[in-house]
């Protein structure tokens, strides 16, 4: 049997499945967020040179490595919008946009944190912390440049060509940022050197898991904001329950 | 009648934009003296010490350059999208990439090269040596058409936009950060003893891959940005 | 030469038009109409290739203007609502650099011969910010003598013209048709070419 994969592309069904999933993917992520954190409390040990301040990177790690792949569907998204012109795709990007920035504010903030009792100062120049930085900053360009442009199919096709220069530009700006950051002795972030005890290994990927859920029921929902948005003249969106009523 | 080949038109585009250029001096020096005056402030603002002065030199005139140079891009496109120049130049039985080269190099000569010239001037002002002087030239005179390039595409996401000009430096800025690293980095490499040559090959391999994909992806910004 | 197939255009949400064929042969002229907002302008931008059709294509000598790119291009003149024309350069200047992005190198010679039948003699040096505006659009209408181009397409080309200019424009387009040219326009000044039949076209 084939399937079309197309059918799943256009808003006008892609509306209906994302509304059905959503609940899952929340329900889940709030499970696994339940479980990942009572882990990283409760069940994993101490660590013998950080103490306790090491239970951030449960937050920092999945936050970082988010922000990084957020960024590189979003492209890929981006790409798809614009060789084949599809709707959703553009969409698809828009709506990842915040939840990448958001995930690479906490990633700094966690870092800050995390760097106060460990270096003693909020910030060091390090070069994850600085690759994280310039990574929020093309989120933000992505955002304003969308957000600036009144007419939405402009908005979508200019936003997508950002991101893909950007995401070209990702891997050059991190050796670069490496580069410097040795040339000039930085201190790196070593996370507690190289045995990490079972319950922190657990910890650590269900949180990684809880994220993506977490990331993958915003996304939709936003999407499912912006197609209303867009086809909000169409007369399927006038035939839906929830705008009839 | 004759007809032009691709050559000819990318050498129109650049004698026309410097003809423009020339006539609207005032736009030009506006930019250097904004160059001069952000790397003079910075004396002012840390103190005198020239310890920590040749330290910081080519950090400031890279990020003062930088800062120059989005000065500039905002006009790179905007004048003649408004006068309907680049509708005509979308047209052009030739391909836009080299129309858009062209209007780069023109744009790096009025607005890069002439703060090559400048830096050493202004690098004596932070007691540089003369190694670190040279250095920072050949630095800055590879990365200043990067800079352009990379802009360009900038200037032509965000044509005819409210706000464009602060928009246009929120985009390209990050995107300029790998320039500026092995920029200064070159200069470090001088006063710490180490090879300048790797940050000077891979500031040129930078400039090479700007050269082959920033005209085409330009191009294609401005299609967008005209319908 | 032209043929239009099922052109539907649409500006933000706004369908303008749709379903819209035509074809232009050889030697035809054919005026675009309808009220304002009707899409006139975008019709002729859409086939310039600046805006991007929702459906159907446009197709020059058989072939979509899509692939074609520059070699369509270098058979087609557009004359827009701007000017294209730079304040700071002379009326020579300005037409020798229009002439070379259409991709012909312009003698001085020639280029002031053509300034000179636009009814600009005596002011091909002077900047064209002192000119005005009905001068200025002179110089931009140059362009069409200088032009080799087969398909012209005209966005109000008699705007801010005086009664000796209009007849002149109607004098370049009756030659332009007499050499299979072909002329796509839009007007709400009227403008009569001896000899031919005027096709017209209505976007309502």
């Amino acid at each position: 049997m084939a399937i079309n994969w197309f059918k799943y592309s256009a808003p006008t069904t892609f509306y209906g499945l994302a509304g059905k999933m959503i609940p899952w993917f929340a329900f889940s992520a709030a499970i696994l967020f339940a479980i990942g954190l009572y882990i990283g409390f409760f069940v994993a040990p101490t660590d013998a040179q950080q103490g306790e301040f090491y239970r951030i990177m449960f937050i920092h790690v999945p936050a970082s490595i988010l922000s990084m792949f957020l960024y590189l569907i979003m492209a890929g998204y981006a790409a798809l919008g614009l060789i084949f012109n599809t709707r959703l795709s553009a969409m698809m990007a828009t709506a990842i946009a915040p939840t990448g920035a958001l995930f690479a504010l906490i990633s700094l903030w966690t870092g800050a944190l995390w760097g106060k009792p460990m270096w003693g100062t909020w910030w060091l120049w390090d070069a994850r912390l600085t690759s994280e930085l310039i990574l929020l900053f093309l989120y933000l360009g992505f955002i304003a440049l969308h957000a600036s442009i009144d007419d939405p199919r402009r908005a979508d096709r200019a936003a997508a060509l950002l991101a893909i220069v950007g995401s070209v530009n990702v891997p050059i700006i991190y050796f670069s940022v490496k580069w410097w950051n040795t040339l000039h002795q930085g201190s790196t972030i070593k996370f507690s050197g190289t045995t990490m005890h079972i319950a922190m290994q657990q910890a650590m990927f269900t949180m990684l898991a809880a994220c993506w859920l977490y990331a993958i029921a915003v996304v939709l929902v936003r999407v499912r904001s912006i197609i209303l948005e867009r086809e909000r003249n169409t007369t399927w969106i006038a035939d839906l329950p929830e705008v009839k009523q | 009648m004759k007809k032009s080949t691709m050559l000819d038109l990318l050498v129109l585009v650049i004698r026309r934009d410097l003809v423009l250029a020339m006539r609207r001096r005032a736009d030009v020096l506006a930019t250097l003296i904004f160059f001069v005056m952000v790397v003079s402030l910075f004396p002012l603002g840390v103190g005198p010490e020239l310890d920590m002065l040749r330290k910081m030199a080519a950090g400031v005139l890279w990020v003062a350059a930088l800062l120059a140079s989005m000065l500039s891009l905002g006009r790179l496109f905007s004048a003649d999208y408004l006068d309907g120049t680049l509708e005509q130049m979308m047209l052009a039985p030739q391909s836009l990439s080299m129309l858009v080269l062209g209007k780069m190099t023109a744009h790096w000569m009025v607005s890069g090269l002439p703060l090559v010239l400048l830096a050493p001037v202004l690098g004596l002002q932070f007691d540089m040596s003369a190694r670190a002087l040279g250095v920072l030239i050949v630095g800055l005179l590879l990365g200043t058409p990067i800079l352009s390039m990379v802009g360009a595409i900038g200037a032509a996401l965000t044509l005819g936009l409210r706000g464009g000009g602060v928009l246009l430096s929120l985009l390209v800025l990050p995107l300029c950060i790998p320039v500026l690293i092995f920029g200064t980095g070159a200069v470090e490499a001088v006063s710490s003893g180490l090879s300048v040559a790797s940050h000077l090959s891979l500031l040129g391999a930078l400039l090479v891959l700007a050269l082959v994909f920033t005209p085409w992806v330009t191009a294609q910004a401005l299609r967008i940005s005209m319908e | 030469m032209l043929e239009v197939s099922n052109l539907a255009c649409s500006r933000g949400e706004h369908r303008l038009f749709s379903g819209l064929s035509f074809n232009l042969h050889l030697g035809q002229i054919m005026q675009v109409q309808g009220v304002n907002g009707s899409g006139k302008t975008s019709l002729l931008r859409t086939l310039c290739g600046f805006l991007m059709p929702d459906e159907g294509d446009i197709v020059w000598r058989g072939e979509s203007i899509r692939e074609l790119d520059e070699d369509y291009y270098a058979e087609m003149l557009y004359l827009g609502h701007l000017n294209a024309i730079k304040d700071e350069l002379s009326a020579l200047e300005n037409l020798r650099i229009s002439a070379g992005l259409s991709g012909i190198k312009l003698e001085e010679k020639e280029a002031i011969a053509a300034l000179r039948r636009m009814g600009l003699r005596g002011r091909e040096k002077l900047p064209t910010k002192v000119l005005s505006q009905g001068q200025r659009r002179r110089v931009a209408l140059a362009r069409l003598l200088v032009s080799d181009a087969k398909l012209w397409i005209l966005d109000e080309p008699l705007t801010a013209l005086d009664v000796g200019a209009v007849a002149l424009i109607q004098e370049l387009i009756a030659e332009h048709l007499a050499q299979q040219g072909m002329v796509i326009f839009t007007t709400h000044q009227p403008l009569h070419v001896a000899g031919v039949e005027m096709r017209t076209l209505s976007l309502s």
